[in-house]
């Protein structure tokens, strides 16, 4: 196990090295220097030269791509070029909006995926089976930002049980954030869960056909308590790693939703960045993302190695 | 389970002619102002109703579909055209450093999902629908490599393959002339698939801005425009949220259809 740790540790590593080699790379090819964009076309060439050195512009690109990368290390990511505040200080703000969506989605997914999965492998070929992997059909098709307006339209504009937009912040309050989070997560969540769904009834379906599955129902158990017993936990391997894959989708899907409803979120922070030529904000969060994946994929491969020791002599 | 392949071509088709059709006619310009006859709800004269500037929705829709078709086509054509010979290429080098390398770089390319990738492209280049092609594109590269080399790895145990290299064909020769068409089945379900995740992230990003611009009409941006008027106008919404669901629909159930029907060893494991 400590090898194979080892050896996922290090093509961790080698891939947030290339990650970064090429986000730096394709930021640099963009056309436009921040600093006389930030200055105007009027600026005089000094304060532009000033401006470069404030900026960190004015050394080599293989200077500020070890000066970004290890700021990065120690928790500094440089400078936002329009707001003149620490990077960092930028995304954690919006990392309390993106984040809990993310994971209130994943919940929330899972909850109704679980059950439904498991509901329709029970009763196989069934009108409640059929009726299911039918919604899951629809559930593929519909774009979660549109998804997300028609949940305003009724909940928020015709019921009024939500705000229509916007985030209350924390700080009024666990439930009352929650309660401002839960449309978006509704939204982000629906195409989740029902590929989730899809994936649970498939795998159960392939256990419930095991050897084992018949042993446990000729030593006497019913065919749900086999079920439960035997046939859920084998089958959750191949739907862990659909989750772990789905928070991937579910971080950048909230990039949308949060335009949907107007969230303070990293997305948000993204568009003004892009539109304000911030191009260091972009860096760090598209980067932040991509090792969050990275992050999540290489925790999945650990846990599937851990439980199933036969992966970890492959690869 | 023809069913599924019947009613989803049907569905396809009828999208596809819509975006044909535009070519030629349309029930109205499609750019034409009409503002007294603003946010009308449908009716006889305007099928799907009117939008804030009185364009009809309908001939909207038709040429949107252009839009929606075009950039998923060239998206999965991107990744098919560089995807499959990175696949055919690591499965014939299988366990090699070229292996190795083009599965490493797919995982990279997989971290990046398309929308971030596109918001790169957009931080450098701008949006448009080129670079919504381009992001979407990438994206396909590493599902259509993966899913060529796994099935491509199976083929080169065959004993059919064994009896081409005695013939003394190289791999490129066996790649191309053997692999390619026993994958070609597999291609096309996963082709209809990532044709339909296409249209749905071509929306996406029109919705947020990064895809198709101002005059070109896209459904996702006919989204953003209904988007403040939604509680006085919501056909606006439903009108190309119905056509972006009915689409997508269909194209899943089409390659749920296609692939029941290009491998018959589904049809009896499946009832």
């Amino acid at each position: 196990m400590l090898r194979y740790t080892l050896k996922r540790l290090f093509s961790l590593i080698l891939s947030l090295a290339v990650a970064s080699v090429a986000i730096f790379a394709v930021i640099e090819i963009a056309p436009g220097d921040p600093a006389s964009f930030m200055l105007g076309m009027n600026a005089q060439p000094e304060t532009l030269a000033a401006l470069r050195s404030e900026l960190g512009l004015d050394v080599s690109k293989v200077e500020r791509y070890f000066a970004w990368t290890s700021g990065m290390l120690t928790g500094d990511f440089g400078t936002s070029y329009t707001y003149r505040t620490p990077v960092i200080d930028m995304i954690r703000d919006r990392l309390w909006v993106s984040l809990p969506l993310a994971l209130y989605a994943l919940v929330l997914s899972t909850l109704v995926a679980f059950p439904a999965g498991i509901y329709a492998a029970s009763r196989r070929g069934q009108a409640g089976d059929i009726g299911i992997m039918g919604a899951t059909q629809l559930g593929v098709a519909v774009p979660n930002f549109w998804f997300a307006m028609m949940l305003v339209l009724i909940f928020a504009i015709n019921l009024r049980w939500f705000a229509a937009g916007g985030f209350i912040g924390w700080d009024a309050g666990f439930w009352k954030g929650l309660h401002a989070l839960t449309l978006p997560a509704i939204a982000l969540a629906l195409p989740q869960a029902a590929i989730l769904a899809r994936v649970m009834r498939s795998s159960l379906l392939d256990v419930l056909g095991e050897d084992f599955m018949r042993t446990a129902r000729a030593k006497g158990l019913s065919s749900r308590q086999a079920l439960w017993r035997h046939g859920l936990r084998n089958a959750l391997i191949p739907v862990l790693t659909i989750i772990g894959l789905q928070f991937s989708f579910l971080l950048a899907g909230s990039i949308i939703i949060e335009q949907v409803f107007y969230l303070p979120g990293l997305g948000r922070l993204v568009f003004q960045s892009i539109s304000a030529r911030d191009l260091i904000v972009v860096e760090s969060v598209v980067m932040l993302l991509v090792f969050s994946v990275i992050l999540v994929n290489f925790l999945v491969d650990l846990a599937y190695a851990a439980v199933d020791p036969r992966l970890r002599s492959r690869t | 389970m023809k069913r599924n392949l019947i009613l989803g071509g049907l569905l396809s088709a009828l999208f596809v002619l819509a975006a044909l059709i535009s070519f030629a006619w349309t029930p109205y310009d499609h750019t034409a102002l009409d503002i007294p006859n603003k946010l009308k709800t449908p009716y006889a004269e305007h099928l799907l109703g009117t939008d804030h500037f009185g364009r009809d929705l309908l001939s909207m829709i038709m040429v949107g579909a252009r839009t929606s078709i075009a950039v998923a086509l060239v998206a999965v054509g991107i990744g098919m055209g560089l995807g499959v010979p990175l696949g055919l290429w690591a499965a014939a080098r299988s366990g090699s450093l070229v292996d190795e390398v083009i599965m490493r770089g797919n995982d990279l390319v997989f971290a990046f999902p398309s929308l971030v990738i596109a918001i790169l492209i957009t931080a450098i280049f701008g949006a448009g629908a080129v670079n919504a092609i381009i992001a979407i594109g990438i994206f396909n590269i590493p599902v259509f490599a993966r899913i060529t080399r796994g099935a491509a790895l199976s083929l080169w145990q065959r004993e059919f393959i064994l009896a081409a290299r005695v013939a003394g064909k190289n791999a490129a020769r066996i790649s191309v002339e053997h692999i390619l068409p026993n994958v070609t089945n597999l291609l096309i379900v996963q082709g209809t698939i990532q044709f339909s995740l296409g249209i749905l992230a071509e929306a996406g990003l029109s919705y947020v801005g990064l895809g198709a611009q101002p005059p070109t009409p896209s459904w996702g941006r006919m989204l953003a425009d209904a988007q403040t008027l939604v509680s006085i106008a919501p056909h606006m919404a439903l009108v190309p949220g119905f056509a972006i669901i009915l689409t997508v629909l269909g194209l899943n159930l089409m390659g749920d259809g296609l692939r029941d029907y290009l491998d018959p060893r589904l049809r009896v494991a499946r009832t």
